[in-house]
């Protein structure tokens, strides 16, 4: 018989601990973040897809053509094309494709490339029903942004 | 004589009645998301309308264009008989109860009898649906349904009746007379029972069990029987039953209200009028959200040993100490 009190004041008090917790958690801020109206910003370790870096004083890609990067990767997804323009010595690029649809992510690409001309992007927002969506010319991009 | 002739007053009363019992349905479901949002840390409904006001418009409007489809093996009159006799139970209950001095639609001097009498019939309404549904998960709802409002039904009239005994009468606008202030609400009358607090609790989680709310909502429990009784329903008989339910919540927190927290009796002589009824109603339905989102859904044997050991004991204790207290003082 005290067994049933006791069992009854401690259910009693557990009920009335668990109604202080929710209505603590009702007047506290809200947490969700409204997708598509609000984006969180991206951590600096994000891997999103590559994409080509600038070089501060010229404006244009940093990549010296060697192809590195085009070796390192093991699903072959990067073509890199360059040639030397007249009067210069180095070779220039002139095509850098990304098949994102093979790509993993594994940054073999980066870790490989000696002029740091390829980086993670933040990009996260990737969605299409066309698969050609995913091919994606990193060159083109990288005019697009400067 | 009455200025305003009888029929129209009757046609007033009940057109009211109605849409309270519709609106209240209808905004208790964005009360009941906003605060399920809020205690969970989200936001709730907040697309259609500012902070999702419209929100029970378009779920209204959803269900209305749904069709009334009648799925195969059910039986066609009880099918449809089922939400209405949710509904209009809940409805008549709102007849006598009194939203101030004078605005009551019939003050009777059996209110709370009738009121007990219709919310007994609300109950036939899910058992009649989920037979009719020919589904398995109806069944078995109706079958919960039905063990748990007996189960229930015990220890709520014990304390009905402890409550007549105290208040000599079961005109529901008397009983609100009777507690003219905060220290004279029958939740702290202390001289006709020390047990009335706890009466008042008995009696609270009994209209939670009978309005089948969580954590007692075994009747619809969605994530083991899919909705219940309400499964094979469609659009608006899905609606009419919702309807029904939030308007039986609407009548156990008034009942409440009139019979332990003095109805429209203001605490402290503030402001005196029919908003305190309201103001404590929804106080009390605030609070049947808050506990639906913070207690999980007992198992059914737990609920029924909550009821024959826990709660008809105390109710009857609590009634005979009642009347010891009653023919000593």
């Amino acid at each position: 018989m005290s067994g049933y009190f006791t069992e009854l004041f401690t259910g009693t008090k557990s009920l009335a601990i668990g109604l202080g917790i929710t209505i603590k958690a009702f007047f506290q801020p809200v947490v969700t973040l409204q997708y598509p109206y609000e984006t969180l910003e991206m951590k600096p370790r994000f891997r999103g897809h590559i994409q080509l870096t600038q070089d501060e004083e010229t404006g244009e890609s940093k990549c010296i053509v060697c192809g590195m990067c085009q070796k390192a990767c093991p699903t072959g997804c990067i073509t890199v094309a360059g040639k030397k323009p007249e009067g210069s010595k180095k070779k220039a690029l002139t095509r850098y494709i990304l098949n994102f649809t093979t790509c993993s992510l594994c940054g073999q690409c980066v870790e490989s490339c000696k002029p740091n001309a390829i980086e993670f992007s933040k990009d996260y927002n990737l969605a299409s029903f066309d698969k050609n969506d995913f091919i994606f010319d990193l060159l083109k991009r990288l005019k697009e942004k400067s | 004589m009455n200025p305003i002739p009888e029929v129209l007053r009757l046609v007033i009363y009940l057109t009211c009645l109605i849409l309270f019992a519709a609106l209240n349905a209808a905004y208790l479901v964005w009360v009941e998301r906003k605060g399920a949002g809020h205690i969970q840390r989200r936001i709730g409904p907040k697309e259609v309308g500012p902070f999702g006001l419209l929100q029970p418009l378009a779920d209204g409007i959803k269900l209305m264009t749904k069709q009334l489809f009648l799925p195969a093996g059910v039986d066609p009159v009880l099918f449809k008989v089922a939400p209405i006799l949710l509904l209009v139970p809940a409805v008549m209950s709102f007849v006598t109860i009194p939203f101030s001095e004078t605005l009551v639609a019939r003050d009777i001097n059996l209110g709370l009898l009738m009121i007990f009498a219709f919310a007994s019939v609300n109950v036939l309404g899910v058992l009649i649906g989920g037979w009719a549904s020919n589904n398995k998960y109806a069944v078995i709802s109706a079958a919960r349904a039905v063990s748990q409002n007996v189960a229930y039904e015990i220890p709520m009239l014990i304390t009905v009746i402890t409550m007549v005994m105290v208040t000599q009468t079961m005109n529901l606008n008397e009983i609100v007379m009777q507690q003219p202030n905060i220290f004279k609400w029958y939740v702290f009358r202390f001289t006709a029972s020390p047990l009335m607090p706890v009466a008042f609790l008995i009696f609270f989680i009994c209209s939670l069990a009978e309005t089948n709310r969580a954590p007692f909502d075994l009747a619809e429990a969605e994530s083991e029987l899919i909705a219940g009784a309400y499964t094979e329903y469609p659009g608006m008989g899905f609606g009419v039953f919702f309807m029904g339910e939030y308007a039986n919540i609407v009548i156990g927190c008034a009942v409440t209200t009139i019979l332990f927290l003095g109805g429209w009796q203001c605490p402290f002589g503030l402001a005196p009028g029919w908003w305190w009824f309201l103001a404590k109603l929804y106080l009390l339905i605030w609070t049947v959200v808050w506990i639906r989102w913070t207690y999980p859904r007992v198992q059914f044997y737990a609920l029924l040993n909550l009821s024959w050991k826990v709660l008809i004991p105390i109710s009857l204790v609590n009634l005979l100490l009642t009347g010891a207290m009653i023919k000593v003082f």
